[in-house]
C-alpha cells in the first residue's frame, strides 16, 4: 500500500502542496469570489421577494380601488335616481298648473263664444220676425186690400212661430 | 498484492515526483512536485475556472452562473440547516472544502488511462485527507474555545446527566470528540481507496481472463467488465457523497462549536 509504504518520503510534500493548493482555493476562491457569487444570488432573492411584495401590495390597492369604485358607483346611482324622481315630480306639477291655466282659458273662450252665438241667434230670430211680419202685411194687403197694422202683423207672426 | 499477473491494483496510489523535482526541499523537508501535487493543482485550477464562470453577477443568470450559484446556495443551505443563520460565515471554508474534495474525487475518476496518462486521486491518501480533517477539527476547536472559553467542555456532558455519571460520560464524550478528525479523514481515504482498488482488481480480471483463454475472457471477462461499468457509476456517486459527508460533518461539528448543545 503506497499510502503507508511511501509515507516517510512523501508526507512533507503532500502536506506542503495540499496546504498551498487548498490555501489558494480558500483565500482566492472561498474568500475572494464565493461571497460575491453568493451576494449576487442573495441580491436576486431579495429582489424577487421585494417584487413579489410590491405586486401583492399593488393587488391589494387594486382591490381597494375597486371596492371604492363600487361604493361610489352605488352612491351616484342613488343620487341619479333621486334627481330623476324629483325632476319627474317637478315636471308633473308644472304640466298640471299649465293644464289648469289652459283649461280655464279654454273655458273662458268657450263661454264667450257661446254668448256670441246666443246673441247672433237672437238677432237672427228678431230679423226673421220682422221679415215675416212685413211678408204677412204684404199678403194681407194683396189678398184683403186692407192695411194691417204693424203690431197686429207682428203678433200674428209671433203666434205662428210659437206654434211652429 | 502483485500476484494477479502483472497488474498491481495498488500501483495507482504510488506517488512519483514529476519534472525532476525529487530533491526539492524547504527547511530540510522534501517538497517534490509529485503526481499527487499535480492533481491538487488541477483541482484548484478547475475549481477556479468554474467559479470564475459564476462571477458575471448578472441578475438573470446564464447556465454557468446558475451552476456556480447552485453550488454556493447548496453549501449555504447546508450550513443554515445545521448551524442556523450564524452558519453563513463558514460558507467560504465549507464551499472550498466541498468543491476541492469533490473535484479531487472526480478528476481521479477520469478515464485518462485511455490516452496513456495516469489519473491520480489524492483523496485516497490519508496524508492529504488527514490535513483537511485536522484543519476542520482545528477550526471547530478554535471557534469553540474562542466563543465559549472553558464552558466549551460542557459539550461533553449531555443535559440531565446525574452527578455520579458525569466523570465516565465526560471521558466517553471526550474520546468520541477526539476521534472526529480520524473518522473524518479516514472515511474519505478508505472510501476512495476501496473503490479504486475494486475497479483495478476487476480490470485485472478482464485482462487476465482474456489472456488465459477466449472462453474465460468471454465469460469471466465480460461479467467483470459489466460489473466495472456499474461500479464506475457507483464510484461517481461515492465521489459526490464522500465530499458531501465531509462538508456535512464539518458543519455538524461547527454547530457544536457555535451552539454547544
Amino acid at each position: 500500500m503506497p499510502q503507508i509504504a511511501q509515507i516517510a518520503e512523501t508526507y512533507s510534500s503532500q502536506i506542503f502542496w495540499l496546504l498551498l493548493t487548498f490555501g489558494f482555493v480558500f483565500f482566492v476562491i472561498g474568500l475572494g469570489m464565493v461571497p460575491k457569487v453568493q451576494g449576487t444570488a442573495d441580491a436576486r432573492d431579495a429582489k424577487i421577494s421585494g417584487d413579489l411584495d410590491a405586486a401583492k401590495a399593488a393587488f391589494a390597492r387594486a382591490d381597494e380601488a375597486e371596492a371604492d369604485y363600487r361604493v361610489r358607483d352605488a352612491q351616484s346611482r342613488a343620487a341619479a335616481q333621486a334627481t330623476l324622481v324629483q325632476a319627474k315630480a317637478q315636471a308633473a306639477k308644472a304640466s298640471e298648473t299649465k293644464l289648469a291655466a289652459a283649461d280655464a282659458e279654454v273655458a273662458a273662450k268657450i263661454a264667450a263664444a257661446e254668448a256670441r252665438i246666443k246673441a247672433a241667434s237672437d238677432a237672427a230670430l228678431a230679423e226673421i220676425e220682422t221679415v215675416a211680419a212685413d211678408a204677412a202685411r204684404d199678403m194681407v194687403a194683396r189678398i184683403a186690400g186692407v192695411q194691417a197694422s204693424d203690431d197686429a202683423a207682428r203678433n200674428a207672426v209671433k203666434a205662428a212661430l210659437a206654434h211652429g | 498484492m502483485a500476484e494477479s499477473g502483472k497488474i498491481d491494483p495498488m500501483h495507482q496510489f504510488a506517488i512519483e515526483p514529476l519534472f525532476g523535482t525529487d530533491h526539492l526541499s524547504l527547511g530540510g523537508f522534501n517538497i517534490a512536485f509529485t503526481n499527487s501535487a499535480l492533481y491538487m493543482v488541477l483541482a484548484a485550477v478547475v475549481l477556479w475556472i468554474f467559479v470564475i464562470g459564476g462571477m458575471k453577477r448578472e441578475l438573470v443568470p446564464g447556465r454557468w452562473q446558475m451552476a456556480v450559484e447552485y453550488m454556493t446556495g447548496f453549501i449555504k443551505n447546508l450550513l443554515i440547516a445545521n448551524i442556523g443563520d450564524k452558519g453563513r460565515k463558514y460558507i467560504p471554508y465549507v464551499f472550498s472544502l466541498f468543491m476541492f474534495i469533490l473535484l479531487a474525487n472526480l478528476l481521479g475518476m477520469l478515464p485518462l488511462g485511455l490516452v496513456g496518462l495516469h489519473p491520480f486521486t489524492f483523496t485516497s491518501h490519508f496524508t492529504a485527507t488527514g490535513v483537511l480533517a485536522i484543519m476542520s477539527f482545528s477550526i471547530v476547536l478554535i471557534v469553540g474555545f474562542a466563543k465559549h472559553g472553558f464552558h466549551f467542555f460542557s459539550l461533553f456532558i449531555p443535559h440531565g446527566t446525574p452527578a455520579l455519571m458525569i466523570p465516565p460520560l465526560f471521558l466517553i464524550e471526550l474520546v468520541s470528540f477526539m476521534v472526529r478528525p480520524f473518522s473524518l479523514g479516514l472515511r474519505l481515504f478508505v472510501a476512495m481507496t476501496a473503490g479504486h482498488v475494486l475497479l483495478k482488481v476487476l480490470a485485472g480480471f478482464v485482462i487476465n481472463s482474456a489472456n488465459a483463454s477466449p472462453a474465460l475472457g468471454l465469460t469471466v471477462g465480460t461479467a467483470s467488465f459489466i460489473l466495472m461499468i456499474g461500479i464506475s457509476a457507483l464510484e461517481m456517486l461515492v465521489a459526490v457523497i464522500q465530499a458531501y459527508v465531509f462538508a456535512l460533518l464539518t458543519s455538524v461539528y461547527l454547530n457544536d462549536a457555535e451552539n454547544l448543545h
